[in-house]
């Protein structure tokens, strides 16, 4: 099967704007400006299946769907975020697919009705905004942004706006704030953005690889796409493989492929031949899946992961093999969130403070059963109680990893830490 | 001298991204322009920005203090951020920051003596699969740098101290 979204590894050329249009580039857009009302649009990324691929899955055409036509203007935001660790297909995307990217970003805003789109990209991915921001100077000379396009009446500008650090603004209202000049802090939902997004206007913030795939989806049509994937989870998916793997790095794959596959077939096996220990599967906010038979065997969709016990998420693979003690794991993932924590509500700010605290004692000699149980107490007390996802997410692996790998919270056990560096190559 | 007067040209493409009545989106975008002159920013530049984007300084601190790679303090002219995060250290970051340190003779969060660089561990920077890897941050922007060695880093180390001895010339 050739490249839907990595495309790039078919036509290297596929960022030149020229390569890009002989390769049917911006005909979707064309067809949808000239060809089909905004509501068409809509419902054929509805009908799709298209889910959000930024890791909460919610079906984007119902997204759209939810945006209001009594207030005015609309905008459509990207989310360029991508922080989360072990999630890097976002930004090969943009730097070699930038122009699909964009289209389906143009997409989104003609079917929602915008007339302006912001890119907010991750501070470090200031290089990649370089291109971006070039690439839309291209497509405003084409005719392709800007005012009256394809002679009709709609008109539309893109922009991009960068980040400066700070993971939670991923998610979608800190992101929204960010753009507003305010620290990324979320905001308290409802509202959600569909109706008071950015500058209280009605939004649409979808992920990059999710606007990604719109231009095919207008192209071929939304069975074309279905028939694609699993009957739950229709289309292809990017699965960032890392951690323990030969070959880390990016695999567009169909939904269902199984994580066996993911890591023998295309990740060229465990690192030093050993054994998979762990698989982690949306990055640091994952719950810790036992690496048994019948998870290797499980479908990467969004049904059968949720039967494991964890999500599906962004699809960021992190692999764990048995040379490691998972208490090491969580100390780095506890570290990760406690710095990222933003500090707007206790739960989470305090949650996070004291999770490392009793963490950083564990790893210092205090591997005590009282140690453990106090660490998994106040996890567990932080569920459910947090304003956004990320206070949740900092606690699914530290649960998980004690409920369902004991061995490695007996002081008894050997604590490995390490992580070797053996010949990885990256695909 | 106001941002303004310095770069007249950058300053009204930051504003013409943002609606008129929402200026303070430029915030951001301001900052990291005058980041670029000295490589922090100092009360002078926040009470400007303060002043063009009719808001408070404080407003302004606020969001330096907030975002990591915004800084209020003059440090190395090159910051050296290893990510040491989760999927980074399962291919080794760890042990390649530790080595790293041990070449150039500090610790993290420190400044080498001749001021060229300063060691930060910072969280995910989207390069797992190309670990170890760090992104340096200077007055021109950041650069990856991916796939890493000591050995490789330490050239890079001379070529910035090489190019630094050259600027001043």
């Amino acid at each position: 099967m050739s490249y839907l979204l990595l495309r790039h590894r078919d036509i290297p050329d596929i960022a030149k704007l020229d390569v890009y249009k002989k390769n049917g580039g911006f005909e979707a857009f064309k067809k949808a400006v000239t060809k089909m009302k905004p509501q068409e649009v809509t419902d054929t990324v509805k009908a799709s299946g298209l889910r959000g691929r930024g890791g909460a899955g919610f079906p984007t055409g119902v997204k759209w769907s939810f945006i209001p036509n009594n207030i005015w203007p609309h905008y459509v935001v990207a989310n360029a975020d991508e922080s989360e660790p072990g999630t890097f297909k976002d930004r090969e995307i943009m730097e070699s697919n930038p122009l699909q990217f964009l289209e389906g970003v143009a997409i989104a805003c003609y079917a929602t009705g915008a007339n302006a789109a912001y890119v907010y990209l991750r501070g470090e991915f200031w290089p990649v905004a370089s291109i971006l921001d070039q690439k839309i100077a291209e497509m405003e000379k084409a005719g392709l942004l800007g005012e009256k396009l394809f002679g009709t009446d709609y008109s539309l500008r893109v922009y991009t706006h960068l980040g400066a650090g700070a993971y939670i603004c991923g998610e979608e209202t800190a992101l929204l704030e960010s753009i507003e000049g305010k620290r990324g802090q979320p905001r308290i939902r409802p509202p959600f953005p569909a109706v008071y997004g950015l500058y209280g206007k009605p939004t649409v913030v979808n992920n990059v690889e999710t606007l990604t795939n719109v231009p095919l989806i207008v192209e071929k049509g939304a069975d074309w796409y279905k028939s694609l994937g699993t009957a739950d989870s229709a289309g292809v998916k990017i699965f960032s493989l890392s951690g323990h793997v030969n070959k880390p790095g990016n695999y567009e794959l169909p939904f269902g492929t199984t994580y066996r596959e993911l890591i023998y077939k295309y990740g060229g096996g465990v690192t030093d031949g050993r054994p998979v220990k762990a698989i982690m599967s949306a990055g640091a906010s994952s719950a810790m899946i036992v690496a048994d038979d019948k998870a290797l065997d499980t479908p990467m969709e969004y049904a059968a992961v949720r039967t494991l016990g964890a999500d599906l998420g962004s699809a960021s693979v992190i692999i764990i093999n048995d040379s490691v003690s998972l208490d090491w794991i969580i100390s780095k993932t506890i570290h990760f969130f406690k710095h990222e924590s933003c500090g707007k509500c206790t739960p989470c700010r305090d949650g996070t403070y004291w999770m490392d605290h009793l963490i950083e004692r564990i790893e210092n000699g205090g591997m005590t059963q009282e140690n453990v149980d106090l660490l998994h107490s106040v996890a567990k007390q932080m569920q459910n109680k947090c304003l956004c996802p990320l206070g949740e997410f900092s606690t699914m692996a530290v649960t998980t990893a004690i409920e369902r790998f004991p061995a490695d919270f007996k002081a008894s056990s050997s604590h490995a830490k390490t992580g070797t560096i053996a010949g990885g190559k990256h695909a | 001298m106001s941002l303004a007067d310095k770069y007249p040209q950058e300053v009204k493409k930051i504003m013409a991204k943002y609606p008129p009545e929402q200026k303070r989106s430029a915030v951001m975008p301001l900052l990291y322009l005058a980041q670029k002159e000295m490589g922090y920013i100092n009360k002078g530049a926040m009470e400007d920005i303060a002043r063009m984007l009719d808001i408070t300084s404080t407003d302004v601190a606020e969001i330096v203090g907030f975002y990591t790679l915004f800084h209020d303090r003059k440090e190395g002219k090159y910051r050296m951020q290893v990510c040491t995060d989760m999927p980074c250290a399962l291919r080794g970051a760890d042990k390649f920051m530790a080595d790293l340190c041990a070449n150039l003779g500090i610790q993290v969060g420190e400044t080498t003596a001749d001021g060229l660089i300063t060691l930060e561990a910072v969280t995910c920077l989207a390069g797992c699969d190309r670990a170890p890897m760090f992104q340096v941050q200077s007055n021109d922007g950041l650069e990856y740098h991916e796939n890493m060695t000591v050995d490789k880093t330490m050239e890079l180390v001379e070529t910035l101290r090489k190019s630094a001895k050259e600027a001043k010339k």
